[in-house]
């Protein structure tokens, strides 16, 4: 048993903080740091940086352009580009649509989509949930109809975070109506262009519209756009849901929201002294921070235990790193809104966020509200905290 | 990064945990607990035959010279097994001392007796307004001749109503709270001036308030500096604690596993109860306590011997912060699911719970811990701002 890293994964973590330190563009940093809104133009000049230097798709298998790092490297690097603070590549496309090709696909998929993914010259998003089916996905009611060379797909998605810059969408539908509702369900890739999508933004309780309602009304797609077999959707939709295993917690971000809150509580001061030296608002830091760190050795048993898996299926332990991490995440959001008392409760709409103008002082108050807000959303997405505790239950407890 | 045991741990493993798998059946571990010492002179000579009497020391003073590793899972065992043996003040408090910081000829004195299962050892230290601070001691070393005289009066200490010999912590110079200024003795248990009361604990252990009025050690009875022991007191303080974390991955597992059973056999509405989703969460948010409490225990193994005292002080407060929080949850959860049966004498859980509880509060408790974790800044500084 030995817990430290090896010389050469310490040598590997140097030189990815390093590339890091160089080449996060200084504004795209900022904006993380001060909470302020990611343009897609940020997420896709950062992701083109990344793929020149061969790290845009690091968790994919060499031969499509991955990195070949083992568990541990993939776990540093992640961990190294949260605490930069860098966008995350786009899951969509480089965690989710980019494992189901190159692992179910057929050649001229993989060929079309593999490399646009890595470069990010396709924006995709997620067509999974609908107004009546959230964690009961299988549930779904969207329907494509094989006509000819095509499918016509009918329906509406829901929940389709950054549907408005999308290119691509991959879609589960339901191609067997009298199959039972596992077994019907097909994943079909339609370009966004088509005629019959049509998308509305969503707003949500932190004022933003990063997610949309997705329409489908007779949309024609060719039928080579279907990935794998007919009907087996399903099978490629779980997983896709179960691939994330190691940048799940989200160990790194937390990281460096602490020390913003920290940075921002030594600042703020309440009762004639800085929040920090609060003793009740210390302890809650400190409670958050010990929760943290004892998240960051579970992950870390986890994926040392990945390393000498055999079978290449979802460690249900990964569900322990959702809950505790989308919990602590929360946590951290809603300390940072409390840090700014009153400032808190100014309201800015998202265009003026943008333009960095905040009615009232602090200026790196506006946001913390509205992360608060929006940060509800990491214990419902990706498998609700409900859902994870009931695949714990029966994976793990055999209950 | 590695988290599976070598060939060698694993033998350790499978070897302690044989022997208390034998000896430590419910009904076997009563009539021990029942015995007027409380814990067994029998298996404790297995313990000296298996070598982990020794487990720390160097092969010369009769050890095996085991690491943090080795102790994890030796107490890891002694947790899930509730076994009644003065493991922790033998071996990693007393033992420990004199291992770490003894001279050579105390190091022959004591190392050897202890690994054979000769003599048992306590550590003296808590007093009735020290609580957890290491460094309140009001008991007084006073040089006489040529070595020094103890008065004072320690509370709850571990094992010192049968312990052969005491390691006492008492204050040379300067005032109660100061960490300048202490010093630690072995002192004989039945040395002239030594008067104990003897009692047991809740979690079934025993304990003893001692009282020493004028008693005499001589020169070669000091460990260290005689004023300068607190960050001795420190290391094996984190020592303890370490510790106490490898016993609790051993305690909560056997709770939570001992829930899960439960889940799965107990019927009512004709159902196994374990069907129930409110049960099912529960049980997997003991689970995840667990899991992250022995993941601390991890960590502070993996930082016992850290020589940076502040690094090695901030990483003990916080794994046992998580410790005493995941015990604290798990424990009182194994017992609302166990419903009446958890309630008795009659069930393991119960009697786990109660170690658990007594882990918590041993070396500082949640509360304790976290402050200092606080105090010492935490892990992350802050951002440099540029507001």
């Amino acid at each position: 048993m030995d817990l430290n890293f090896t010389k050469e994964e310490i040598a590997f973590r140097d030189e990815v903080r390093d590339f890091f330190k160089k080449n996060v563009p200084a504004d795209t940093k900022r904006k993380l740091i001060e909470g302020r809104k990611i343009e897609k133009a940020d997420i896709v000049n950062w992701q083109r940086i990344l793929n020149k230097k061969g790290w845009a798709v690091y968790q994919w298998p060499k031969q499509y352009g991955g990195t070949g790092w083992t568990p541990v490297q993939k776990y540093i690097f992640l961990e190294e580009l949260q605490r930069a603070p860098a966008p995350d590549p786009l899951p969509f496309a480089v965690s989710m649509v980019g494992p189901v090709i190159y692992t179910f696909g057929n050649d001229e998929q993989k060929k079309q989509f593999l490399p646009r993914i890595a470069n990010l010259d396709d924006w995709w998003c997620q067509g999974f949930s609908e107004p009546g089916a959230g964690s009961d996905l299988a549930g779904l009611s969207t329907k494509a109809v094989r006509e000819g060379d095509h499918w016509i797909i009918n329906g509406q998605k829901t929940w389709t975070t950054l549907a408005q810059y999308a290119d691509w969408i991959f879609v589960l539908a339901r191609t067997d109506p009298k199959a039972k509702k596992q077994e019907g369900i097909s994943f079909i890739l339609a370009d966004m262009k088509t005629p019959g999508i049509t998308v509305r933004p969503i707003q949500l309780i932190d004022g933003g519209k990063e997610v949309n309602e997705v329409f489908f009304d007779n949309v024609k797609v060719p039928y080579e756009n279907l990935v794998g077999q007919e009907n087996r959707g399903w099978d490629y939709a779980k997983f896709l849901l179960g691939n994330e295993r190691t940048g799940i917690a989200r160990v790194g971000i937390s990281k460096e929201r602490i020390r913003r809150l920290k940075e921002l509580a030594s600042l703020e001061v309440s009762s004639g002294k800085p929040m920090m030296e609060d003793a009740r608002f210390r302890a809650k830091v400190s409670e958050i921070e010990v929760e943290l760190k004892a998240l960051e050795m579970t992950q870390m048993r986890v994926v040392a235990a990945e390393g000498k898996r055999r079978d290449n299926k979802p460690d249900p332990a990964s569900s322990i790193l959702k809950i505790k991490g989308s919990e602590i995440q929360q946590n951290i959001t809603n300390l940072l809104m409390e840090v700014v008392g009153p400032f808190a409760l100014p309201y800015a709409e998202e265009d003026d966020a943008s333009s960095n103008e905040f009615p009232v002082a602090p200026d790196y108050a506006g946001p913390l509200a509205p992360i608060y807000f929006n940060y509800r959303k990491v214990s419902i997405y990706g498998g609700s905290n409900e859902i994870q505790k009931n695949i714990i239950a029966k994976a793990i407890l055999g209950l | 990064m590695d988290f599976e045991f070598s060939e060698e741990q694993q033998l350790l493993k499978d070897s302690i945990e044989g022997l208390l798998g034998d000896k430590y059946g419910f009904e076997q571990r009563r009539k021990v607990l029942e015995s007027a010492d409380g814990w067994s002179r029998e298996i404790w000579k297995q313990y000296a035959e298996l070598g982990i009497l020794g487990l720390p020391f160097a092969e010369e003073h009769g050890g095996i010279n085991g690491g943090p590793v080795e102790t994890m899972i030796v107490m890891g065992t002694i947790g899930n097994a509730l076994a009644l043996e003065p493991y922790l003040p033998t071996v990693i408090l007393a033992g420990g001392f004199i291992r770490r910081f003894g001279t050579d000829a105390q190091k022959n004195k004591y190392l050897p007796q202890i690994a054979e299962g000769k003599i048992t050892g306590a550590f003296a230290h808590t007093e009735r307004q020290s609580r957890y601070d290491l460094f309140d001691v009001k008991t007084t070393a006073k040089p006489s001749g040529n070595g020094f005289t103890l008065d004072g009066q320690k509370s709850v200490v571990l094992n010192g109503d049968q312990a052969d010999f005491v390691i006492v912590t008492a204050r040379v110079s300067g005032n109660q709270r100061d960490k300048d200024g202490l010093g630690l003795f072995i002192a004989d248990a039945k040395a002239n001036g030594v008067s104990r009361r003897g009692y047991r604990t809740v979690d079934g252990l025993t304990a003893a308030e001692i009282q020493l009025s004028g008693v005499k050690v001589e020169a070669d009875a000091v460990i260290g500096k005689p004023s300068a022991a607190y960050p001795l007191i420190e290391q094996i303080a984190d020592d303890g604690i370490a510790a106490l974390c490898g016993e609790a991955v051993g305690v909560l597992a056997g709770l939570t596993e001992a829930t899960t059973d439960y889940l799965r056999t107990r019927k009512q509405f004709g159902v196994n109860i374990g069907a129930f989703q409110v049960l099912q969460h529960r049980n997997v948010e003991m689970l995840i306590a667990a899991e992250q409490a022995k993941s601390m225990a991890f960590l502070a193994t993996m930082m016992v011997n850290e020589p940076n005292a502040v690094t090695r002080r901030k990483t003990m407060s916080a794994a046992k912060t998580q410790i005493g929080r995941s015990a604290q949850f798990v424990g009182e959860q194994a017992i609302q699911l166990h419903g009446g049966i958890g309630m008795t004498m009659e069930l393991k859980t119960g009697h786990w719970f109660k170690r658990a509880t007594a882990i918590d509060i041993q070396f500082g408790d949640a509360d304790y811990h976290l402050e200092q974790f606080g105090n010492m800044g935490g892990f992350e500084t802050a951002a440099q701002g540029k507001e």
